[in-house]
């Protein structure tokens, strides 16, 4: 049994929250180039032009990308041959997260209740951590700061499995399209199909994690991420909402078993600052 | 894409009544920051008739909650927020506080929209997440209610330059 220090892992989640914050991934970056050549609108091409500069200011001055520097969502897999020398991983998680969004200048959007007082934690915890034991040694940590103004344009239906394919298509399209120029587009978009209600949602969260760009690995859902992307762009609700071709950078679904009764669909957007990062330990 | 045009504030109702959806501003002067528990408080006050914080006449709001400023400078990333949010409290403002017009991300509701036309208000749209970037153009920004808010404190910022479209005008006209 391999052990690792609390400790390291708590400083280096740290780190990972203010590199997460200032440093747009290089796969986003890439997506928001190719997104700025196909844009035909100039007040869209616009847009593309500060979203490039600001992820170069972001990067040269570690300023935050976004001033919503988000919910803390961990993803984790930790190896049953691996162990901490003391404490739990969620407790490393959450020491990194406070230490990470104060010595970082990032911003705390946490509040205690989210119905009555709603007053702010001001350490920006507790965070989201889903945790998975996997096979090995290795305690790998992915970090993805989640924003609200993209979260709360998420939807979740239990369609029907006669709805089948088409059925899908429409809740996703009509899910970014009428998000608007809310979730600060061109965005991600994140899809999970199958599994239950509250899976479902996890599977889009997940499908956020995916390289931007990179297609689903079974080439039906390939084809589907295809043509929905491809509704969504045919919109016209363009960057910021204002009108163009690219609404979406890329669409990612993630899929499971379910129920023979049930056909779940969850859809969670990103928008263009689709931060993630990551370590291994 | 619009000739872009440049704004001091305040901003006359002359002026707000002359610019049309699609212009693109650059604006310098005094703007308040001010999103969800700011408004709600905003409004809950005029519910007890209590007098306000800020004087909002004339004034433009910018829906925004900046990150805290790191050493060495005014204020940390500060991008617009969701504006749909601030639609039930909007109105309000604009009716009962003579609010010139607001600053953030995304689309607003008839009930705000009949405020602007009828008491002469904008609606200018920043970039969303390009908070980095518009920081760059706030030279200087100090909390002046609801510090306990912390984020969503209001302040008094002052701008030079800073990119923004009208995204609806005081004719109701909407790039939407």
């Amino acid at each position: 049994m391999r052990t690792i220090a609390f400790d390291d892992v708590v400083s280096q989640v740290r780190a990972m929250c203010g590199k997460a914050a200032c440093l747009l991934p290089p796969d986003v970056l890439d997506a928001l180039k190719k997104g700025s050549a196909a844009e035909t609108s100039a007040l869209g091409k616009e847009f593309f032009r500060q979203y490039l500069e600001n992820a170069d200011i972001a990067a040269k001055e570690n300023m935050p990308l976004c001033q919503d520097t988000g919910f803390a969502v961990y993803f984790v897999e930790m190896g049953c041959d691996v162990k901490l020398d003391s404490g739990t991983v969620e407790e490393a998680l959450t020491l990194g997260t406070i230490q990470g969004y104060k010595d970082f200048y990032l911003r705390k959007s946490i509040v205690a209740d989210p119905l009555f007082d709603r007053k702010n934690t001001t350490t920006n915890t507790p965070c989201i951590v889903h945790l998975k034991s996997v096979p090995g040694d290795k305690l790998k940590i992915t970090l993805a700061p989640k924003g609200g103004g993209s979260e709360n344009m998420s939807a979740l239906k239990m369609l029907k499995p006669s709805e089948g394919r088409a059925g899908v298509v429409d809740f996703v399209v009509n899910s970014v399209v009428n998000a608007g120029g809310n979730p600060c587009p061109p965005t991600v978009v994140g899809v999970g199909i199958g599994g239950t209600m509250e899976y479902a949602a996890y599977l889009a969260k997940k499908a956020l994690l995916r390289k931007v760009g990179t297609p689903s690995a079974d080439p039906r859902y390939a084809e589907l991420e295809a043509e929905i992307l491809e509704k969504i762009n045919a919109s016209g609700v363009g960057p910021q909402g204002l009108g163009g071709k690219i609404t979406s950078l890329s669409c990612h679904i993630e899929f499971f078993p379910c129920h023979l009764a049930s056909l779940p669909v969850a859809v969670n957007i990103n928008c263009h600052a689709a931060r993630h990062a990551e370590i291994e330990l | 894409m619009s000739q872009t045009i440049k704004l001091t504030t305040p901003i006359s109702e002359e002026t707000v009544r002359s610019l049309k959806a699609g212009d693109i501003v650059m604006l310098s002067g005094v703007i308040y920051t001010g999103r969800d528990a700011a408004h709600k408080r905003l409004c809950t006050m005029l519910d007890n008739q209590e007098k306000l914080p800020v004087d909002l006449d004339g004034q433009l709001i910018y829906f925004v909650g900046p990150c805290p400023a790191p050493p060495g400078r005014v204020i940390g990333s500060a991008g617009p927020t969701t504006s749909g949010r601030m639609d039930a409290y909007s109105p309000r403002l604009i009716r009962e506080c003579s609010l010139r017009g607001m600053i953030g991300k995304g689309d607003r509701n008839a009930a705000v929209k009949d405020a602007m036309k009828e008491y002469g208000a904008l609606y200018f749209a920043a970039t969303g997440g390009a908070g980095a970037l518009i920081a760059r153009s706030i030279v200087k920004a100090d909390v002046v209610a609801f510090e306990d808010l912390g984020p969503e404190a209001i302040y008094r910022i002052e701008v030079k330059d800073l990119p923004l479209v009208v995204a609806i005008d005081a004719n109701g006209e909407s790039l939407y």
